[in-house]
Order: C-alpha cells, then structure tokens, then sequence
C-alpha cells in the first residue's frame, strides 16, 4: 500500500533551512492500522502533510510509493484521486460554499479521475444523509459554508463525514483526536472503525494514546527529531503513556 | 507552486474578441458643434434634443476629466475619436427581426445572445445596440400588451417624445460631470424602459451592448421609467473586439421609481480588458443613478464587472421617497493590468429610508481594485440606515486592494454601519480543495465563487450561471 524510504524534507525558515524529517523509514500494508505518536515538534504533521502533498515543504531525499505509484511526482489532487485521505488537524473554513456542495463536487472529482460517472443526486443525498447521522451532526451543517462557523469538534466530525463519503483507500488522520471530548472522541473512533476492513489503512498521529483505545491500532511507531526511532505494537502506546516521551527519547540518544 | 497553479487558472483568453466585417456608416473623428448637430439630424431629432445636447457640448467644453478616481491611464484623445458609427444596412432601421443584416444575427449568436424569441432565453427581451445604434429589439409585441414600453432610445425620441423631454436628465443632469456631460452632448442610442401604473413586467428586459468599429466610441443613454406600484428587472451586456488601442465608453444610465415601484438593475459588463501586457482594452467611464422618488419605491443595482482596462462607475440611489429602498451588490475583478474604481453613492433625503452595499472585489496578477464609495445622510432623513460591506479578494502579491468609503451624517437619527476586509486566497484553502480531488482550476472558482456568492443570488436567474462562468474565464491565469 505505502512505502517511505529514507524520507528527509525541509522548510525554509528565516532563509535558514531547517530539516523536519530526516530519514522517514515506514511500510504500510492493507487493512493494516499504524499510529504515530510523539512530542510536538516531531514531524508527525510534517509527515502527514508531505504524503498529502502541501506546499512549503523540500524533499531533499528519499521516496514514497502508493500503490506501486511515485507519490512525491503527483498533485495533491492526483494523491487524493489515488484514495488518499487527509483529515486535516485544522480544517480549513470556506466561507459561500455550501458543505454539501463541496462534498459532492469532491466526490464527483475523484470518480472523474477514476473514469467513473457522477454519483446520483438522489443516491448522493440519501448516503450522506446516513453518513452525517453516523458521525452525530445535524442536517442543517450539510447547508452551511464548509467548516465557516464550525466549533472545533464539529469540524473534526465534518472531516470525517468527508472520510466516509469519499471512502479512501489511506486515510491519514492528523491529530484528529486533538480537543474532542470524550462523546466526540467515540464517534470519530466508530466512523473510522467503521471504515477498516482488509484493503483499507489508516494511519493515526495522535499525542495521546486516549484515541487507541477506542481504534486498535497494528502497530505504534514513535517519532522524534524527524525520525521513527521506535516501533512496536499497541502495548508500547500504554508503556508510553505511563512512562512519557522522555523515556524513548532518552533511551534512543 | 500554488502560485503556478493560480496563474493558470486566471488566464484564459477573451472568447469576444472578434470583429464583425460589416461595412458601417461613421462620421469623421472628432467633436464640435457641428458633429453633434450631425448626430442629431442623422437621427432625425426633435428640437429639444438638439437643444439639450448643444446644451451639453457647450457646457463640457468648460469641463476637465476628473482626477480623484485611484486610475491611472494616458490621456484620452477626444478629437480622435469617431464619436458616430452604425451598420451600413440600417440605414432606415429594420421593421422586423427578419430584415436585421444575418452578419448581426450570426454576431449576436457568436456572442450568445439570441436576436430570435425562442431558445434558450426565450423569457428575455433583449435590445442589441452595435456601436452607435440599437439593431433590434425583441418582444416588442408582447410587451406591447400589457403597456410595457422597450426600444431604443432613438425610437423612443421618435414615437414617445413627451415622456423623454419629462424625464431625461433629471436624474443625472447634462453637466452632471465630464464624461456625463460629452455623453449628453453626443450620445447615440440605448434603450428605453417605461412600465405602466401597476404593472409587473412579464419578462426580464435586456440590452446587449456591442462596440465592434475601431477608433469608435460608444455613448449609449439608457431611461428606465417605473410608474407606481410597478416592476421591472432589467439586465445589460457588453463586449468588445480585441485591439491595441483603448477605445472610450461613456455611458448614462438614469432609473425613476415612482410610489411603491421597484426596478432592479443587472449588469454584466465583459469589455475587452486589455491583454496581458496591459495593451489596449476599453476605458469604461459610465454614470449611473437611479432616483427613488415615490415612498416606498426600491432600486436595485447588481453589477458583476469583470472587462476593461479602465471601469469608472457608482451606480447610485437617491432615496427621494420615505421609506425608499437602495440597494448596491457589485462584484469587481482586475487581472493582468486591469484598474478598477467603483461603488456607489447612497443619497438619503427622505424618511425612514435604507440602503444596503455589498461589495466583492477580486484582485489578481497586476490589478489595481478600488472600492469608492458615498453614504449621505442628508438633514431630513429621519431614522435612515445603510449597511456597507466591502470586501476584497487579493490572488497574487502584485495586485491591489483599496477602500474609500466616506460617510456624511446630518441626522443624529441615521444609523450606518460599515464592515471591511481583506484577505489572500488561502494556500490552506486551495491545498484543503485539492487534497478532497478538485483540480487547482475548479478549487480556485470555488472559493472566489464562495466568495461572490451574496452578489450572484441577486442576479436573474438566467444569468447567475453565466456570470459564474464568465469569472472562470477572467481569472483563468491571473495569480502570480
């Protein structure tokens, strides 16, 4: 499904250049969940905003391959046309674009891609009208702007409504879990286990390892500085979150 | 990157600009009296109209071009430009939209205008002007029945003269300003609306404005008279023939609603802007104003200006009439170098009178936006209230975005609120688009047509389409 060798990208920062990951090493399989946990600062975002292909950053080595494709050669909208879902950790807000609109333009944009005819307004209506009852929003956000007005936890349930509409094939949920609460956190977690079965994967980057008890993730892999420096299975959440990044990042250096 | 894509996505290149070889009956460059006694015999004038316009000329010839606009262009030429032009087969006019010259017709059809009254927008009337003169006129007939007056202002001249002496000029005055001003002394057709007592105009009434001869100005007049408790939505179009030399487009449009009338007013305007380099383009200097003189009367102004090189204009209202209504919805585009300097006048007299302004202006590669606009609150305007809300789009870092609002109060009761901002089209929001699968293209028409959204809900329902479209096609490859 997806393969990072030795990934190493850069921003430009103050004419300085500052690398954010150095030597990114990941092997994702179908059906497989992986979660990145780490400080802040660790380049978890980073990662997930370069397989998504966001602007402002430089691949100065390594590549990427989805699904045997050169993903770092492709547009951000090719990636997504290829199923790969971002779930922004801030969703962007558009004011005078109907959320439902946008859905549909989105969706009609990657069957395109795929050479497959427009959804149905009928079948598109009544799917998303189950879908948003599945991740607990009214209606009524289905005729509001995108995100414009949203509280934080309705935008991240958005992001999913929009995961689960579009059906990825690599959803990459970034920090997803950040200032939901606990009701909030469950729904999420059901609309993405909802969604797991043998030929999709999901990665996770979560600070907290609160979301993983809900989605079980395969394996737990730890950044720090810009590298995986460790990986195990979920028990190594746990010993984590007992334990604090300081015992990894210590015991790595 | 995201700039790359942006400025793809703005530039596409102007689908009007071609020419219609068709031969055509000019008078010699220049202006003086003689000229325009020239122009008002051809048009065999009444008295008073040859009058008002030596009036005009008179009084221009004191005049100097206004300087204040945030503009900035060579002069213009006035003795170069050629101030009469028409279409050679027109001679006496068509009777019927079977003897107008088919080269019009297929002109027409090129632009997408129907000059027959079936089709697609079989529920307009339209008035095609073609340089200097109205060529047709659509729907006459049935108009005709329920005493809906729609014809060129030469006919109207003609078969109504009465009810143009009444009215024209008394809402924008033959020494109104400099290009108001040549534009009475000179102007040679437009269209002419008059809607009875009580009526509800049955279709959408439309003039379609054409400027096709070269070194030609265009000097249309436009009179929309609205008797009590009437309606009527009327919409116009330009386009233009790609050249490199500017061509002058001084325009008069002026709307009276009586009690309890309403008249609301579209404009598509999609001049030649000018190519990339700033060549040519057409310099569109044009006044409209519209009087509420009935109580309860309404006026309503929505203008989506993406063409020229130059756009001068402040569709106004004044609100004669207690409890009157002015209403201003504009969408403003500069790409390459295009300058824009528009807004209205909102002119608050009677009681318990309202406007509201909405203004979306949309900046990319070198243009220059300006949003200019006047809210007077005069002494009798007892509990008047405006809402102003400008805003402005930048797509490149080469573009610019400026706010003159001015506000005069002379009534502690008035109300006025006014709310501005600025923003860049978000690298967020465009990778936000583009990581659900929309192409840079459709992302970037959406979040400008997100953006212009409260503007186009009040277009006619026939046009809001066409109007999303034609700002695809001004900003395709617009953003640096």
């Amino acid at each position: 499904m997806l393969s990072i060798e030795n990934l190493h990208a850069s921003i430009q920062d103050d004419q300085k250049t500052k690398a954010i990951l150095r030597g990114i090493n990941l092997i994702v399989k179908p059906g497989e969940v992986h979660a990145i946990m780490g400080p802040n600062g660790s380049g978890k975002s980073t990662l997930a905003n370069v397989l998504a292909g966001r602007d402002g950053y430089d691949i100065t080595e390594g590549n990427v391959h989805f699904e045997g494709v050169d993903l770092l050669a492709i547009t951000p909208e090719e990636r997504a046309a290829l199923g790969l879902f971002l779930a922004f950790q801030y969703p962007v807000e558009i004011p005078g674009v109907n959320n439902m609109y946008f859905l549909k333009a989105a969706l009609n944009g990657l069957r395109k891609h795929r050479h497959l005819e427009p959804l149905d307004a009928m079948d598109f209506l009544k799917t998303i009208r189950s879908k948003i009852k599945e991740v607990g929003l009214d209606e009524t956000f289905l005729n509001r702007a995108v995100n414009e007005g949203f509280s934080g936890g309705e935008k991240k349930r958005n992001e999913i409504l929009q995961m689960l509409m579009l059906e990825p094939k690599l959803a990459i949920l970034d920090e997803t879990d950040s200032g939901l609460d606990i009701d909030a956190l469950q729904m999420v977690a059901k609309g993405v286990n909802s969604l797991r079965n043998a030929e999709r994967s999901i990665i996770l980057v979560t600070h907290y390892q609160r979301l993983l008890d809900y989605i079980v993730p395969d394996v737990v892999h730890v950044m720090a500085n810009g590298q995986i420096i460790k990986s195990g299975d979920k028990s190594l959440a746990l010993e984590l979150e007992a334990k604090g990044y300081g015992w990894i990042e210590g015991s790595s250096s | 990157m995201a700039n790359q894509f942006l400025k793809q996505v703005v530039n596409k290149n102007y689908e009007y600009g071609f020419v219609t070889a068709i031969e055509s009956d000019a008078l010699p460059p220049g202006l003086s009296e003689d000229i325009v006694r020239e122009i008002s015999r051809r048009k065999n004038e009444p008295e008073f109209m040859l009058n008002w316009r030596l009036k005009a000329y008179r009084h221009w010839l004191t005049m100097t071009p206004p300087e204040w606009a945030h503009l900035h262009y060579s002069e213009i030429d006035y003795q170069s430009i050629i101030y009469y032009s028409a279409p050679k087969s027109k001679t006496d006019g068509p009777k019927s939209l079977d003897e107008v010259d088919p080269k019009l017709l297929e002109t027409y059809k090129k632009l997408g205008i129907p000059l027959h009254e079936q089709g697609k927008l079989a529920g307009v009337a339209v008035d095609a002007v073609f340089d200097s003169v109205s060529v047709a006129t659509t729907f006459k007939a049935k108009l005709a029945e329920v005493g809906v007056i729609f014809c060129s202002f030469s006919e109207a001249v003609q078969k109504y003269p009465d009810l143009v002496e009444k009215y024209l000029g008394t809402v924008v005055p033959y020494r109104d300003n400099f290009f108001a001003t040549l534009n009475s002394a000179v102007f040679s057709d437009g269209s002419f609306v008059y809607i009875p007592k009580g009526v509800r105009c049955p279709m959408e009434l439309s003039t379609y404005f054409r400027i096709n001869a070269a070194n030609t100005g265009q000097f249309e007049r436009t009179l929309i008279i609205a008797e009590e408790g009437s309606y009527v939505s009327y919409l116009e179009g330009c386009t233009a023939p790609m050249r490199d030399e500017n061509q002058l487009h001084a325009a008069v449009v002026e709307l009276i609603a009586l009690d309890n009338a309403q008249i609301k007013y579209s404009t598509v305007q999609n001049w030649y802007p000018g190519d990339e380099e700033g060549r040519g383009g057409i310099f569109n200097f044009v006044t409209k104003r519209g009087a509420c003189r009935g109580a309860h009367s309404k006026i309503s102004w929505t203008q989506i200006e993406t063409g020229s090189a130059i756009t001068w204009k402040y569709p106004s209202v004044i609100l004669q009439g207690d409890h009157s209504i002015g209403e201003f919805y504009s969408v403003a585009l500069t790409n390459n170098y295009q300058q824009a300097d528009t807004g209205t006048k909102m002119i608050h007299i009677g009681k318990n009178t309202s406007s509201t302004i909405i203004s979306k202006g949309i900046s990319a590669g070198f243009g220059q936006n300006s949003y200019r606009g006047l809210v007077r609150v005069a002494p009798t305007a007892v509990n008047a209230r405006n809402y102003t809300q400008c805003d402005s789009l930048l797509l490149s870092s080469t573009c610019g975005a400026h706010t003159f609002p001015y506000i005069e109060v002379k009534n502690s009761t008035a109300q006025v609120e006014h709310e501005a901002s600025t923003s860049k089209i978000g690298e967020d929001q465009l990778f936000y688009c583009r990581q659900r699968g929309l192409s840079a293209e459709d992302a970037v028409s959406m979040i400008v047509n997100g953006f212009c959204k409260q503007v186009f809900r009040e277009l006619p329902m026939e046009f809001a389409v066409e109007a999303q479209k034609l700002l695809e096609v001004s900003l395709e490859g617009s953003v640096g």
